[in-house]
């Protein structure tokens, strides 16, 4: 093998996947470069704007902060694999019917960040919401239809 | 036009005093008369509906590709070695040992591409990369292209560049001082100044003479910048044959075509720019950019692939964004508040370039008296050089600054008056089909019902002055423009078009070159043909903002797209109409103008059950007539422009109004400002979709909100303070209050299905509403943005110190003076 190159397992939207990357690529440039994942988006690459955000183990992680090779052997859910079966997740259809997604680049990220949440806590407060959005920023919103999104998500998946 | 009411508006003879030379004495404006009653379409089947937006589901799915998200084979990356001077001359630059690094496949140097460009073809004074000096921090002065991102990073380090430092100018009053230090060396103004306006509008040296009351204040507005979440981006690919394509991220296609052919010295039609679905503009992606010309110049040279991502410190150095702006505003008043004369001074800090800034700012001036009866306004406005990153538009070009300190002094007035706030705005407000001042032609206007709605929901008039100390209310109101009733270089030509195609399948494509920043413009092309055609939204495919395939529309910018794009692509659907209405009229025996279109139906408007599949109606016509499409084109009317050197900006198709009341607590303690409710109501014409407007309304609050307690780009020295986004602070989540949104349909007579703005003009009030609201609740009123804790405490403090000496109010604001 190249130097400064290495293979990694991970498991990506349900689909067990070998990948040839450099070591010092970050897990935003595994998905986004050597998969071809480009529905995670990046804002920053600082770990400011929650933009990347991916669920690593179902866990929401900044995907621009961690190193490919420590996602190594993990699940990793993307954007591109939230839908269940050729079914949008309730999710999605919530962002679609509130009309959440104005540009539509910091969605991704707000989705599995809602995700998370909803997984933890099938009943969130709209404060609790609120409090689990906020490392990820939106600039076209106001958040309000964001906010109204994930609450319609949550009434649906309960009823 | 025999249905024109003629208005006419006299100058004043006094106004050469101030260098203004009206051409004709007199100007006419045409006012069209108003409609009899409200045009109100009925029966409409997609307008007014809160339908999802067609795109909707490749946002979600993260389907939809941005310009970063485009990949070609054999594509190399560009990065910029940036100038760490905000002034300096360059000496040396040695590119050798960058271009010996293996993995650099160029290095481009400023003298390469030397051509001088600039988005306003009056004042070009920008190169792709700098040649013999630098102006701001950060400005690009050598690229480096390279087989993947981190080789030209490292490359970076590798190019020498060698400076002479020169003192650097850092303020308006630096800018306006310093004559021997210039940053632009061959301007012919005075010290660095860029632009300088002087008019002047009816009887002003008498409205003030007639005055009861004159007030006179001076506020200031900070910079603050757009930060979309998008990173820049350009991917520019040179085919063997010499064509070359370019994606970018850019709001205005159309004019980044112009500008790059003339850089390139190609022909335009050599030259196939693609805008895609940008994530976020408020004006950030308006201007042509270091990178878009430098990617399409190294494509050139290399043939292959160029993409420039910037870095988000970068877009904090592209900026184009908010003016600083001081500004001295002298109001005269009857003793009922009618105003009697305004004269506004603007001094605009306007960065290192040109870019809009001979716009920007005549902006400053030309939409105040948009919203009030001002009978006699003269203006003033100079913007200067300095060696930041240049300002451009952004969300509302101009017009927040003064309507942030018009707002607040007619809060004063009223204050000292003893008037009502929200009674005396409505009061004054300026009247449907009437001319302003400044000779600006207003048609529908809501601002009345706008006001009364905010007042009656937010309660305005019940608490204002009631609430317990740190408790407020503040109102304010606005105007702004339905787009630019002028295009960027003088042209006659339309400044939209489209193409309609139906076929047998029962498809429907609209084809047009404006495009989507976010706001909707890929959903309201698809509603505004689906109405016209009586299709479902969903059969509506949109093709936008292509050079090479889609019909011109001048971009996304000046709130023009519903109004212009709009109205062309109804139009275009419309001529398909007519053709589908003459197979389908006689099928169904009735004549072809009783037919009606709706729910994939054409039938008799007289008795609807009659009627015909659209699908069968589309292919007769195709079997008809051959293949099928119809054009449309949008040219704002005639004879809304006046006719003085600056009478291009301001004029508009339309103008829309919007009103806010917020609420604030104030915690005297800490300083700290919280808005707890805004309400917010919005002309827009028409909702073409409720949840659309909406979602405008609460994106425009958001940006205001930013604007009037946070946002700022503030230097340290020659250096940006936080280029970046976790200490340039934005509202988060948590810190949005509840927004209650009130749309005010006036029905334009002139826009699609009555449709006017919502993008912007809905940020203006906002601003001062809060400011209005923090005086309220504390008693100080702040004559500067952000109310940053440390603002309001020093405010408070000056207010206690100066009630100790004996003063009645605080400093931070000069009182009224009272005329002999
Ligand atoms: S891109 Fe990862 S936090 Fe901004
Ligand atoms: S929708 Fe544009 S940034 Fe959130």
């Amino acid at each position: 093998m190249q130097p400064g190159k290495r293979v990694l397992h991970l498991k990506v939207n349900g689909e067990a996947v070998d990948v040839l990357t450099e070591t010092r690529k970050t897990l935003l440039e595994v998905l986004r470069e050597d998969l071809n994942l480009t529905g995670t988006k990046h804002g920053c690459e600082l770990g400011e704007c929650g933009t990347c955000t991916v669920l690593v183990d179902g866990e929401p992680v900044l995907s621009c902060l961690m190193l490919g090779a420590e996602a190594e052997g993990s699940e990793i859910l993307s954007v591109e694999g939230m839908a269940r079966g050729s079914e949008p997740h309730p999710l999605q259809q919530a962002f679609v019917a509130t009309g959440a997604a104005q540009c539509g680049y910091c969605i991704p990220g707000m989705l599995l960040t809602a995700k998370a949440l909803l997984e933890h806590n099938p009943h969130p407060s709209r404060e609790d919401i609120r409090e689990a959005l906020s490392g990820n920023l939106c600039r076209c919103t106001g958040y309000t239809k964001i906010i109204d999104a994930v609450e319609m998500a949550a009434r649906a998946e309960t009823p | 036009m025999d249905d024109l009411r003629r208005v006419s508006t006299a100058t004043n003879p006094d106004s050469e005093a101030y260098g203004f030379t009206p051409d004709r004495p007199v100007t006419t404006i045409a006012i069209p008369a108003p409609p009899t009653r409200p045009e109100k379409p009925e029966g409409l089947s997609v307008v007014g509906k809160s339908l999802p937006k067609v795109d909707a589901y490749v946002k979600v799915t993260g389907s939809l590709k941005y310009a970063d998200d485009i990949v070609l084979a054999r594509t190399v990356f560009g990065r910029m070695v940036r100038s760490p001077h905000a002034h300096a001359r360059i000496e040396r630059v040695n590119v050798e040992r960058a271009r010996a690094l293996p993995g650099v496949v160029a290095v481009v140097t400023g003298d390469e591409i030397p051509v001088l460009y600039g988005h306003l073809p009056s004042s070009p004074d920008e190169t792709a990369l700098a040649i013999d000096k630098v102006r701001y921090v950060g400005e690009p002065v050598v690229a480096v292209i390279a087989e993947d991102e981190l080789t030209a990073e490292e490359a970076l380090e590798l190019v020498e560049v060698e400076y002479e430092p020169l003192d650097s100018v850092m303020s308006i009053e630096d800018g306006l001082r310093d004559d021997l230090n210039k940053i632009h060396e061959d301007s012919r103004k005075r010290a660095n100044i860029h632009k300088e306006v002087h008019l002047e509008f009816g009887p002003v040296a008498e409205g003030f003479a007639g005055a009861d009351r004159i007030f006179e204040d001076e506020y200031f507005f900070d910079g603050n910048t757009h930060a979309p979440l998008e990173q820049h981006s350009v991917l520019a690919n040179c085919e063997l044959d010499g064509k070359i394509t370019i994606w970018s991220s850019t709001q205005n296609p159309h004019y980044l075509h112009r500008v790059m052919a003339s850089v390139l010295g190609m022909p335009a039609s050599r030259l196939r720019i693609v805008a895609c679905p940008v994530g976020g503009g408020f004006g950030a992606k308006t201007d042509v950019f270091n990178h878009e010309v430098v990617a399409a110049y190294a494509s050139r040279k290399l043939g292959r692939p160029v993409k420039f991502t910037l870095t988000r410190e970068e877009v904090f150095y592209a900026h184009r964004g908010r003016h600083p702006v001081l500004m001295k505003l002298r109001t005269g008043v009857l003793r009922d508040g009618t105003i009697t004369a305004v004269k506004l001074d603007t001094w605009l800090d306007g960065g290192a370039f040109s870019s809009y800034g001979v716009a920007s700012t005549y902006y400053t001036g030309a939409l105040l008296p948009v919203t009030y009866k001002i009978p006699a306004f003269t203006f003033n406005g100079v913007r200067v050089f300095t060696n930041k990153p240049p300002c451009g538009p952004k969300r509302g070009h101009g017009t927040p600054q003064p309507r942030f300190a018009f707002e607040c002094q007619l809060d004063k007035i009223a204050d000292e008056l003893g008037l009502d706030a929200a009674e005396y705005r409505r009061r004054i407000a300026v009247e449907p089909y009437s001319t302003t001042a400044n000779q600006l032609r207003i048609t529908s206007c809501g601002l009345d019902q706008c006001i009364e709605a905010v007042n009656t929901r937010g309660g305005y008039s019940a608490k204002h002055g009631k609430l317990p100390y740190g408790k407020g209310i503040g109102i304010a109101a606005s105007a702004y423009i339905t787009g630019a009733g002028m295009p960027i270089y003088r042209n006659a030509m339309p400044h939209s078009g489209a193409i309609v195609k139906v076929d047998r399948s029962g498809g429907v494509t609209v084809f047009c070159g404006v495009s989507d920043c976010g706001q909707g413009s890929t959903h309201m092309l698809a509603t505004v043909v689906a109405e016209a055609l009586g299709v479902d939204i969903m059969d509506v495919q949109v093709f936008m903002a292509d050079t090479d395939l889609t019909p011109v529309d001048l971009g996304s910018y000046s709130s023009r797209v519903t109004f212009m794009a709009g109205n062309a692509a109804r139009y275009a659907a419309e001529s398909v109409r007519e053709k589908l209405a003459a197979v389908a009229g006689p099928k169904l025996g009735i004549p072809p103008e009783r037919c009606g279109f709706a729910r994939r139906r054409v039938f008799d408007r007289d008795d609807p059950g009659h009627g015909l599949p659209l699908l069968e109606v589309f292919q007769l016509a195709e079997a008809h007539y051959g293949t099928l499409a119809g054009v449309g084109s949008y040219t704002p009317p005639e004879g809304i422009k006046g006719d003085f050197k600056g009478a291009g900006v301001g004029p508009s198709p339309a103008y829309t109004y919007s009103a806010c009341v917020a609420e604030v607590d104030v915690d005297a303690e800490t300083g700290e400002v919280r808005v707890e409710r805004i309400v917010l109501a919005h002309d827009c014409g028409r909702a073409l979709n409720p949840a659309v407007v909406e979602g405008q309304i609460e994106g425009s609050v958001y940006m205001a909100l930013g604007e009037i307690l946070m946002e700022r780009s503030e230097y340290r020295g020659d250096l940006h303070k936080y280029p970046n986004l976790l200490e340039y602070k934005t509202l988060m989540s948590v810190d949005m209050p509840v927004i209650e949104t009130i749309i005010i349909e006036t029905d334009d007579i002139e826009g699609p299905y009555g449709a006017k703005e919502v993008g912007q003009g809905a940020l203006l009030p906002v601003i001062p509403a809060v400011a209005n609201a923090v005086a309220d609740a504390v008693g100080v009123r702040i004559n500067a943005n952000p109310l940053t804790p440390w603002a309001v405490l020093k405010a408070l403090e000056e207010k206690r110190t100066a009630s100790k000496a004996g003063h009645a109010s605080g400093a931070a604001s000069r009182e009224g003076a009272e005329l002999p």
